[in-house]
């Protein structure tokens, strides 16, 4: 448990319920596909069928020729009208210096379609089912071209985008190769891997929906959607698609049910949604099918990699090569660059000191959906680089896993710590967090559990991840001289009103993460007023004066930390109120648990009664400003580091292949924790994504770029009944350089669980390696190679 | 997609080229086909109502012969549209062959087929786990109406004239354009290919 003790009810560390809950269970919450509005019509979207062809005509006619369709609207339509290209919101540099290449993405594709479900038109209609028969009614003449799907050869193969050679987006490197290939060249032993990071399809509960509604009488366009960003996705549709200026579009992301990095995102069809409106003069809703969702969202992972890792006769690392080819789709989506590059190269170092690193990768075009941040974005890809890497080669030499592992730690004593691959750890326990899950997990015991397996006829293995993510995005400088077309603070303000509540307002958004609740307990903490009586504001740019949003697990070290700035403004103007009201000077004013107090005196005013007397300024502090409100930003100086250490335990079924988790430890180190029920639930989460991707999901095109994982019968997402009760527990070294210690945990339990799943596959069948996910078929047929040799 | 198959017509050869030229049998033996129309010696076209799970669609088949070696083998091209439901394209070749019935020593006609198809659209997406078993329980139901159609009752027919029944999804089979096709010669071995290629490609998509 924290020892960060509660300081109040409901403060910072107090297990609080979920406030939001209680409207989501009993049906009030309110998503963006239940709003209606007067006059609303419906969009169904015409999409490729082939994933990669010319199109040589849209023909409409017949599809105007249903009573109740209202307009179809092409490409064509879209660029004639001067909406601009979906643009890539991160500029890579290659090796070279020079500047990623980038194909044009326009939003209803007109010449050139490049996957299978690429927009092609809008159809609007008067219900959705006439939309679905219009949409049908249109006839597109595609002249196809052959696909490129294969990863491992699409350098190879034919160009899909013209002058984009080998359909190289990039090739970016990081670290020393001289000095990495030296390293391994003297070793005393090389550990080899190739290892796939199987794509995923993020799948949150809600699909994708827009409603686009023009006010003729403002000229203001508002845009309900889904996003976890509804700043960022006005910036993008005013400054690049230039769908309309920024003060007169407001986009407002209601409740949203579960992003995963999936509403990040501007896409496509929430461009053309809110285009639409405008152009027809009527409020447009689109809401995507589960069918949709799995072509169009932008999916996630989907890695080529092969590593080396070079140790010294006594176990310590000497450097760590890795060569990574990384899908990034038809086009690159809103973060895509920046996903296997930035967030991903620069984790390398993981817990340890391996002192030289040098990383490539290779950025490349394929004919299949758009690739982009899915939970953990980059950092999953890089703990899985690590420590499936560390375990093979403790293996090879023959040393316990978990003992070559702390071996080569990054100490206490070594923070600040320089990691060859540009990031400066601040602050860990790396050693305290696998002691303790080394005990949850009873990993001394596993030689007997593993007999009692074999016993049964079951094979039984054990894996850790030793996990580390830079959290907490981001410097802004540091993010914008890498490529950044944003910087990465976040926004916050806190308003008393008159009678002594607070309302509050944040750039980060919540679409699961419980920010209702845990933002009102820290500002119920910091300004010592009733958790009841504050409310937090997200996800309208209409009320909330800027925000980045929520991704990379950043919504509390840097949302909350904007929340910390404007707080202390409130404290700094109300001691000026109370010290006038109390006839004291400000500095014998002391501010503890909401109330203003002079110092060895019993006079005291409480920050309500200051609240009250700065709206009503009858006496009041000469040339000060009534009223008590405060906006701060926050831009972080450093990334946080979350780590910890997971422990997986499986059972394998000797008949079937099947893979049983029968364990799953998980300690991390959080920093500061304000929640422990909603961060519990966050890993809870988190593990149980990463262990989908461990065993069941993997989203699978065929040859000619069809996909055939493309619904819930072939992807196969994980179940309550595939996951044991998990273990979770945290140890706390607090973050140093944001107000409230904080690091993050959204992230964590998708970034270290596949690799330790995976270890312990690999333990359990005595294999270095199977490509996730570990099916029952890939592995029953190790299992019979096995048997026959 | 990739499927072999073959089936025993329990008829002998000349017996099931009569029937298969005659238009409204193999629009009988279809499950869903609408019409069928020969454009010319080599090309012809169909519309087939077909289900896969839960897809269902009027296709547009386009076919297109070619290397006939009557009456042994051919090879046939094929394009499948189902608009917003998906397509399908590839070949199929065809093989014919007369066998001697075990016990009867009566003639039959072995029919072997090899295709090699790609699917795409939403068949692809949400069918593509269901294809084989379809392709297969459809295939079944058109020989087992062709064979009750020509006369010659089929061991096990009950159950597999029932799925017929089911197939037809209640639709009125008709044949547009028999007035253009002629008796006799390579039509038969055409009608043949086509039948297959057309159920092949149909469900496979």
């Amino acid at each position: 448990m924290s020892p960060d003790q509660p300081a109040r009810v409901n403060g910072i560390g107090a297990s609080v319920l979920r406030r939001e809950d209680a409207r989501f269970i009993t049906g009030n919450g309110r998503y963006t596909d239940d709003m209606r509005v007067e006059g609303q019509v419906y969009a169904v979207f015409v999409r490729s069928n082939h994933a990669r062809a010319r199109i040589e005509s849209v023909d409409i006619a017949d599809a105007m020729m249903i009573r109740g369709v209202l307009a179809v609207y092409t490409g064509a339509d879209m660029a004639a009208d001067g909406i601009g290209n979906l643009p890539c919101g991160w500029m890579v540099k290659q090796h070279d210096g020079s500047d990623m290449r980038t194909a044009a993405h326009p939003p209803l594709a007109h010449t050139q379609i490049n996957y299978v479900g690429e927009p092609v038109a809008i159809v609007i209609a008067q219900t959705i089912e006439i939309a679905h028969q219009g949409a049908d009614a249109v006839v597109v003449d595609y002249a196809e071209q052959s696909a490129v799907i294969d990863l491992a050869t699409a350098t190879d193969s034919e160009e899909i985008h013209p002058g984009i050679t080998h359909n190289l987006a990039y090739e970016w490197e990081l670290g020393d190769r001289a000095a990495t290939e030296a390293a391994l060249a003297t070793a005393a032993h090389v550990t080899r891997l190739d290892l796939t990071n199987n794509r995923l399809i993020p799948n949150a509960i809600e699909p994708r929906a827009a409603l686009g509604i023009y006010d003729a009488h403002t000229g203001e366009h508002i845009l309900h959607t889904t996003s976890q960003n509804p700043h960022l996705a006005r910036l993008i549709l005013s400054a690049f698609v230039k769908i309309a200026p920024e003060h007169k579009l407001r986009v407002i992301a209601p409740d949203v049910g579960g992003g995963f990095g999936s509403k990040i995102f501007v896409y496509s069809e929430e461009t053309s949604v809110i285009w639409a409106a405008r152009k027809i003069r009527r409020p447009v809703k689109w809401t995507a099918s589960r069918s949709e969702a799995f072509l169009s969202d932008a999916h996630g992972r989907d890695h080529l990699t092969h590593v080396e890792l070079g140790l010294d006769a006594h176990g310590l690392f000497v450097g760590m090569k890795v060569h990574t080819v990384a899908n990034l789709g038809a086009y690159l989506s809103t973060f895509g660059s920046a996903v296997p590059t930035y967030l991903y190269g620069t984790l390398l170092a993981g817990q340890y000191k391996t002192p030289n690193i040098f990383v490539e990768v290779q950025g490349v075009y394929t004919n299949t959906s758009p690739v982009d941040a899915y939970r953990g974005a980059g950092r999953p890809e890089a703990t899985y680089v690590v420590e499936r890497i560390v375990e093979n080669a403790a293996r090879e030499v023959g040393m316990d896993p978990a003992a070559l592992r702390r071996l080569n730690m990054i100490q206490p004593r070594d923070f600040p710590y320089q990691t060859p691959v540009a990031l400066v750890y601040d602050i860990g326990d790396y050693e305290k967090s696998l002691d303790r899950a080394l005990t949850l997990a009873d990993y001394s015991g596993f030689a007997a559990r593993q007999a009692e397996s074999e016993a049964r006829g079951k094979r039984r293995g054990i894996g850790l991840a030793c996990y580390i993510e830079a959290c907490g995005l981001a410097p802004s400088k540091l993010a914008i001289a890498l490529g950044a077309g944003v910087g990465l603070y976040e926004s916050g303000e806190v308003r008393f009103n008159p009678t002594g509540s607070v309302t509050v307002f944040t750039g980060s958004h919540s679409h699961g993460q419980g920010h209702e609740t845990t933002f009102a307990q820290v500002v119920s903490d910091q300004l010592g007023v009733p958790y009841e009586s504050v409310e937090i504001v997200h996800g309208d740019t209409g009320r909330v004066e800027f925000g980045l949003g929520t991704y990379g697990s950043r919504s509390l070290a840097v949302g909350g930390s904007a929340l910390i700035k404007a707080g202390e403004k409130i404290i700094a103007k109300g001691r000026k109120i109370a010290a006038h009201l109390m006839e004291a000077s400000e500095d014998s004013v002391d501010f503890a648990d909401g109330q203003f107090a002079v110092r060895d005196s019993n006079r005291r005013l409480t920050i309500q009664e200051i609240a009250f007397a700065s709206y009503v300024p009858g006496n009041y502090p000469e040339g000060l400003e009534p009223g008590l409100s405060e906006k701060a930003f926050y831009d972080p100086q450093n990334f946080t580091y979350p780590a910890g250490t997971h422990i997986a335990e499986v059972e394998i079924d000797g008949e079937t292949g099947v893979v049983t988790l029968v364990s799953f430890v998980a300690v991390d180190d959080f920093g500061r924790i304000v929640n422990p029920l909603v961060v519990h639930g966050q890993v809870h989460g988190g593990v149980a994504q990463g262990v989908g991707q461990a065993l069941f999901e993997h989203g699978f095109y065929d040859h000619t770029g069809q996909l055939l994982t493309g619904s819930m019968m072939d992807y196969c997402m994980p179940r309550a009944d595939d996951l044991p009760d998990f273990v979770v527990d945290t140890t706390v070294t607090h973050c140093t350089h944001n107000p409230l210690g904080v690091k993050g945990c959204g992230e964590a339990g998708a970034i270290g669980s596949p690799a330790a799943v995976m270890n312990a596959v690999t333990h359990a069948l005595g294999v270095s390696e199977v490509a996730m996910p570990a099916t029952p078929e890939k592995i029953w047929r190790i299992l019979k190679q096995q048997a026959a040799a | 997609m990739e499927q072999q198959g073959e089936y025993l017509i329990p008829a002998p050869q000349s017996a099931v080229w009569a029937a298969l030229n005659d238009p409204d049998v193999l629009a009988r033996c279809i499950p869903g086909c609408q019409t069928m129309v020969r454009e010319d010696d080599t090309h012809f076209s169909a519309k087939v109502k077909a289900k896969v799970g839960p897809v269902s669609a009027t296709f547009d088949v386009g076919l297109e012969l070619s290397d006939i070696a009557a009456p042994d083998s051919y090879r046939i091209i094929g394009n499948v549209k189902g608009g917003p439901a998906g397509f399908g394209k590839g070949g199929a070749t065809v093989r014919l062959e007369t066998v001697q019935d075990a016990q009867t020593g009566a003639p039959r006609t072995r029919l072997i087929y090899d295709i090699d198809a790609s699917i795409g659209g939403k068949l692809a997406q949400v069918g593509s786990r269901l294809i084989d078993a379809a392709t297969r329980k459809m295939a079944d139901e058109f020989f087992t109406a062709f064979s009750a159609q020509i006369g010659v009752p089929d061991a096990d027919d009950g159950p597999a004239n029932q799925a017929v029944a089911d197939g037809a999804d209640g639709s009125p089979a008709s044949v547009a354009g028999t007035s253009r096709y002629e008796t006799g010669g390579q039509w038969k071995v055409w009608a043949v290919v086509i039948v297959i290629f057309v159920l092949a490609m149909v469900l496979s998509i």
